[in-house]
Parts: structure tokens; C-alpha cells; sequence
């Protein structure tokens, strides 16, 4: 068509299209502005967020927090009808449900991260992982609501007893009581939260360890327990500290199944078989029927205290994640 | 034939030291095993339970109709706050992933990570109390609030999960735009994205799967509402599945149990079909995408 074309006229057409070109140039140029300018806002958006997150829980929590100061940590009284709070023992209950069920789920999970990558055979392998991973889909009101009909009946009835038979010399298994709600069954449902978490970093961990250098101890007579206790756990020790440390900011952070088992008791006892209750099992069960403004300030206090206590674990999980370059392990 | 005066198999069976070593390699192994078989034990007795308990309660009016006869109202509600939650978190979660990959520097990406996971290791219920303080205290509950507070929990996983995927999309092709003298944006929306697809939508419903049982931020948002009548309407409370379960199981009262059981059925079959068909979809791209 061109070779038709008289010289005016390709002239003007070499025109036009370098006219278009500046202008889809032009185009270009605010398309790759725009687009940079919603990513970086979206990206702000995270991070404002955030920020808001901190502000509205330690906002709301202003009144609590000028009239208590930091005793309210150590406070064990929480009484809402004379106007008294204290986190102290939510704090407790915390600690003891949330570390009784990293103390029982980590051994678990790792043998379980060991099993998936080094024993299992493929096809086996191909179905039990996927499985754990489904443990920790399941949503934690319906792991609550099972714990309160299946497991707490269970726990009372046949567990308690058995641990206090066997083992009631030392005070944490007391007497066991009336109803299965107690803290060990919250810890009860917590390991079965904490478990898959744990159990899918550590596998992912182990199987970065270089094949070579287990087959090699193998070659040189170790056993395959040798091979782990001498190659596979020290090697990934950092790892499965972070993913435990993970592990934990879930049970503590966890309301919903905690608040349904627990039993909302508010002393502070040795015994696990006791009702107890934990900061966040607090929100969740009170928030809801909360009257007074005192009342509420002191839930987003212990809000605060939560939020701490998460961030703080959140971010020394990372830095020894960092630190020992492993990369994934907040990644779910 | 006479008798052997030693034992030929003598020397291929572990004895002393080598035999304890081995003992306990084996112990060790099974310990590994149980483990494993305890896990997936808890999970075969928390799905049978929910199923038998739940699949008896189920015909067509239990699921159409509201309460106390039905669970239609809850599964709708749960339907309409998951639903704007996605339609929130997705394209945030998306351009978040993007910048991350294809504008941020080496700080940006630091600090962005840092964000995605400490939202990431939220406890929910901080979420509830935050868009109670935002958008519930002197006012009123809403399903809006409720999904403001699931697509801050979904943000953090859509993002990871398309992140993961954009990076495995082959740097040839972006070279091959980038030597055509394709520019940016024209190269993510015609190249980039599209590759990324697949990854992007298992990821999200794998964030919707999470987030649909979420009960804690909906405890604040959206837990004062009548299951008996249907709503659509996000300005008000709406009815929804996982905080109707846990009234239920406060309540404990054994009438309730069975439409909590029925709940708890279709919520959990829901979701494990989605985690499963997601995860199946993802090992699929993956291996597409070459990783």
C-alpha cells in the first residue's frame, strides 16, 4: 500500500504515527505512574493500618490505663460489678494454657515435621501432609464447640482422673472437677491448633537439609535417629524455635476455642483440672455484655497487653528467622 | 549333616552397642509414625464427629429456612461479609504483591514484609476490637464492619500467596516485553497478571477459607442480630455462621446443639472443599509455571 502511496502522503502518515507513538509514549509514561501510585498506595494502606491497629487498642484503653498504670498487670481482682480489674491472672491463665500447649504440641509437631520428611513414603507422605494442614483449616469456634461436647467430657471423665491416679503427687494434677472445663482442656485444644503450624515449617526444614550430608553419616554407620539427632536437628535448631515461638503467638492470641472450654474461672491455682481463663478468652466472653466504659477500657487493656505480647513474639520469631536466614517461617 | 560349630548368621545380627543403636533408631521411627497417625487421628474424630452430628439435622428446609428450624439467614449473612471482605481484600492484597515485586526497593520490601507479618500474627480478636473502636463504638454493628476486619486478615495471605506466584512467572518473558519496548503497567496487565492468575485466585480462596470461620472480629462487628429473618442489608448486623455457633455453644442449651452441629457441618465441609480444591489447583499451577 505504501509503494502506491505519492511522498506527500507517506509524509503525512510517518507524521500521524509518530504523533501516536509521543502520545501512546505519553500514555505510557501515566500508565506506569498510575500503576506504581495504587501499588504504593495499597502498600500504605498495610502499614496505616497497622498503625491505626495500635493506636484505637491503646485509644480505647486510655481510661483503664491512666487509672491502673502498670499494676493492673500484676491486679488479680476482676470484679465488674465494684468497678475492680487486674489482669494478673488472665495473664497466668495465659502462660500456663498457652506453654502447657506448646510443651505438648511441639514434640508432636516436629515428629511429625521428621516423619513427613524423612520417613513416609512418597504416596503416604502426599496424603498425610495435606491432612495436617487440613487440622489447621478447621475454624476454632467449631474446635471450641467440639471441645466442649467431645473432648471436655472426655478429658473430665477418663484423662483427669487417670493423671491424678498416676501422677497427683505433683499439685498441676489436682482433683479433677464437676465439668471438663478447665485449662488443661484449653490446652487440650490449643496443642491440636498449634500442631499443624509447627508441624508444616519444620517439615519444610527439614527437607532443606542437604541430602548428601545425611547420606554421608549414613555411610559412615550412623542410624537414621543418629542422622537426625546429629545432622538434621542441630542444623535446623533455629528454624523450629521460630516456628515453636509461632506456634505460641497463635495459642496466645487464641479467643474463640479457649473462651468456650475454659471455664472463665478467675484465681489463680496450681491445679490444671481448674477453671481458668485467659486475656483473650476475657474479650471475647465480656465484650459483648459490657456496660460501664471502665468496663470496656480495661477489655482493651488487656487488648494492649495481647498485642504486646504478640508483636513481640511476631517479631523474635522473624529475627531469628532472618538471623539464621531461613526464609518462610512466618509465611502459613 | 553335621552341625556347624558356629552360627554363619552370627556376624549380620546387631549385637551390644550397635544393636541398642538400632533399638533405638527403631523407637525413635515409630515414635515419628504415632505421631503423625495421632494427627491425622484428631482430624478423622473431629470431622466424624461434625458429620455425624451434623449430616442428621440436614434436609433442604434446615438449610432454606430460619431459626429455629433453619440455618438459612446465618449461611447467607456468612455469604454477604465474606463476600465484600474479598471484594476488599483482593485487590489491595494483589497490589500490594505488585509493588513488592515489580516497584519496591530493597527497604520498601523490608519494611512491607515486616507489616504483611505482623498482620499476618494478629491475634483476630485485636482486629475485632480495632474496627470496634473504628467503625462499631457509637454507632452500630454491621456486616460492613465485619468484613473490614476479615479483609485485614485475608490482606496478609492474598498478598503472600501472590507474591509467591508473580516472582515464579519466568523473568524471559518480562525481559522479552522489556527489549519489545513494552512498557511497565502494559507488561504487568498483559504479561504479568495474567500468569500470575491461577496462583492469585487459589490463593484467595484459600483466604477466603480461613476467613469464613473467623468468629472472633464478628463477636464486635455483627453479633447482635435475629436469626429468623433474612438480611442482605451490610449497614445492619447481619446473621452468620461462626458467631451463631458460638451463642449456641454459650447457650448450652441441648436444642440448640443440633442446629450448632448443622452449622458446624456445612461450615467445615465448605471449607475443607475449598482448602482441598485450592491446594490441588495451586500444586497444579505450580508445576505449570515450572517450580
Amino acid at each position: 500500500m505504501s509503494a502506491t502511496s505519492s511522498p506527500a502522503a507517506l509524509g503525512a502518515a510517518s507524521l500521524s504515527r509518530a504523533r501516536s507513538a509521543r502520545r501512546r509514549k505519553r500514555a505510557d509514561q501515566i500508565g506506569d505512574h498510575v500503576l506504581y501510585g495504587i501499588c504504593l498506595l495499597a502498600a500504605l494502606l498495610c502499614v496505616v493500618t497497622i498503625v491505626l491497629i495500635g493506636y484505637q487498642v491503646v485509644h480505647g484503653a486510655g481510661p483503664a490505663i491512666s487509672k491502673y498504670g502498670l499494676g493492673f498487670l500484676t491486679e488479680t481482682t476482676w470484679q465488674p460489678n465494684f468497678n475492680q480489674f487486674g489482669a494478673g491472672s488472665l495473664i497466668f491463665g495465659t502462660a500456663v494454657s498457652s506453654f502447657a500447649a506448646l510443651l505438648l504440641g511441639a514434640p508432636i509437631a516436629i515428629a511429625i515435621g521428621l516423619y513427613l520428611s524423612l520417613l513416609a513414603p512418597a504416596g503416604v507422605r502426599g496424603i498425610v501432609a495435606p491432612l495436617v494442614e487440613m487440622l489447621a483449616a478447621i475454624p476454632s469456634v467449631i474446635l471450641g464447640f467440639w471441645g466442649v461436647l467431645v473432648l471436655a467430657p472426655f478429658a473430665q471423665g477418663t484423662l483427669e482422673p487417670w493423671l491424678h491416679d498416676k501422677l497427683g503427687f505433683i499439685p498441676i494434677f489436682g482433683a479433677p472437677q464437676t465439668t471438663g472445663s478447665s485449662i488443661f482442656t484449653a490446652s487440650l485444644v490449643l496443642t491440636i491448633m498449634v500442631v499443624p503450624i509447627i508441624a508444616s515449617v519444620s517439615r519444610d526444614l527439614f527437607l532443606a537439609v542437604p541430602r548428601d550430608v545425611q547420606d554421608g553419616a549414613s555411610a559412615l554407620g550412623a542410624t537414621r535417629w543418629e542422622v537426625v539427632r546429629g545432622i538434621v536437628l542441630p542444623s535446623t535448631a533455629s528454624g523450629v524455635v521460630a516456628a515453636s515461638l509461632l506456634g505460641l503467638g497463635r495459642a496466645l492470641g487464641e479467643a474463640i476455642a479457649v473462651a468456650q472450654v475454659i471455664g472463665a474461672g478467675s484465681e489463680i491455682q496450681a491445679s490444671l483440672f481448674k477453671t481458668g481463663d485467659t486475656l483473650a478468652a476475657r474479650i471475647a466472653n465480656q465484650f459483648p455484655g459490657a456496660l460501664t466504659e471502665m468496663h470496656k477500657a480495661s477489655l482493651f487493656y488487656l487488648g494492649v497487653i495481647l498485642l504486646a505480647i504478640g508483636f513481640a513474639s511476631n517479631l523474635i520469631a522473624q529475627w531469628i528467622g532472618r538471623r539464621f536466614s531461613f526464609k518462610g517461617v512466618a509465611a502459613r | 549333616m553335621s552341625p556347624l560349630d558356629f552360627d554363619p548368621t552370627a556376624p549380620l545380627t546387631p549385637s551390644g552397642n550397635l544393636r541398642r543403636r538400632r533399638a533405638l533408631s527403631r523407637v525413635a521411627e515409630h515414635g515419628a509414625t504415632a505421631a503423625a497417625v495421632l494427627a491425622v487421628a484428631v482430624l478423622a474424630i473431629v470431622v466424624y464427629t461434625v458429620v455425624s452430628r451434623g449430616a442428621s439435622a440436614l434436609d433442604l428446609d434446615f438449610l432454606i429456612k430460619g431459626a429455629p428450624d433453619g440455618i438459612g439467614p446465618e449461611l447467607v449473612g456468612t455469604a454477604v461479609i465474606v463476600g465484600i471482605a474479598t471484594a476488599i481484600a483482593m485487590p489491595v492484597g494483589v497490589l500490594v504483591a505488585l509493588f513488592l515485586t515489580e516497584f519496591a526497593g530493597n527497604r520498601d520490601t523490608h519494611a512491607i514484609r515486616l507489616t504483611l507479618d505482623l498482620m499476618n500474627g494478629l491475634p483476630s480478636i485485636i482486629i475485632g476490637l480495632f474496627v470496634f473502636g473504628l467503625l462499631v463504638n457509637h454507632k452500630q454493628q454491621s456486616g460492613l464492619a465485619a468484613s473490614v476486619a476479615l479483609a485485614i486478615i485475608m490482606v496478609p495471605l492474598i498478598a503472600r500467596g501472590t507474591q509467591e506466584v508473580l516472582l515464579l512467572v519466568p523473568s524471559s518473558q518480562r525481559e522479552a516485553a522489556d527489549a519489545l519496548g513494552v512498557s511497565r503497567w502494559r507488561a504487568v496487565i498483559g504479561i504479568v497478571l495474567p500468569g500470575a492468575l491461577g496462583g492469585i485466585l487459589t490463593s484467595t480462596v484459600l483466604s477466603v477459607a480461613r476467613a469464613a470461620g473467623e468468629t472472633a472480629p464478628l463477636i464486635f462487628a455483627t453479633s447482635v442480630f435475629d436469626p429468623s429473618r433474612y438480611s442482605l442489608n451490610p449497614l445492619e448486623a447481619l446473621p452468620n455462621v461462626p458467631v451463631r455457633v458460638f451463642q449456641l455453644s454459650e447457650e448450652a442449651n441441648p436444642e440448640g446443639f443440633a442446629e450448632a452441629w448443622g452449622l458446624s457441618f456445612v461450615l467445615v465441609s465448605l471449607i475443607l472443599f475449598a482448602s482441598v480444591g485450592a491446594r490441588a489447583l495451586l500444586a497444579r499451577n505450580r508445576r505449570k509455571l515450572g517450580a
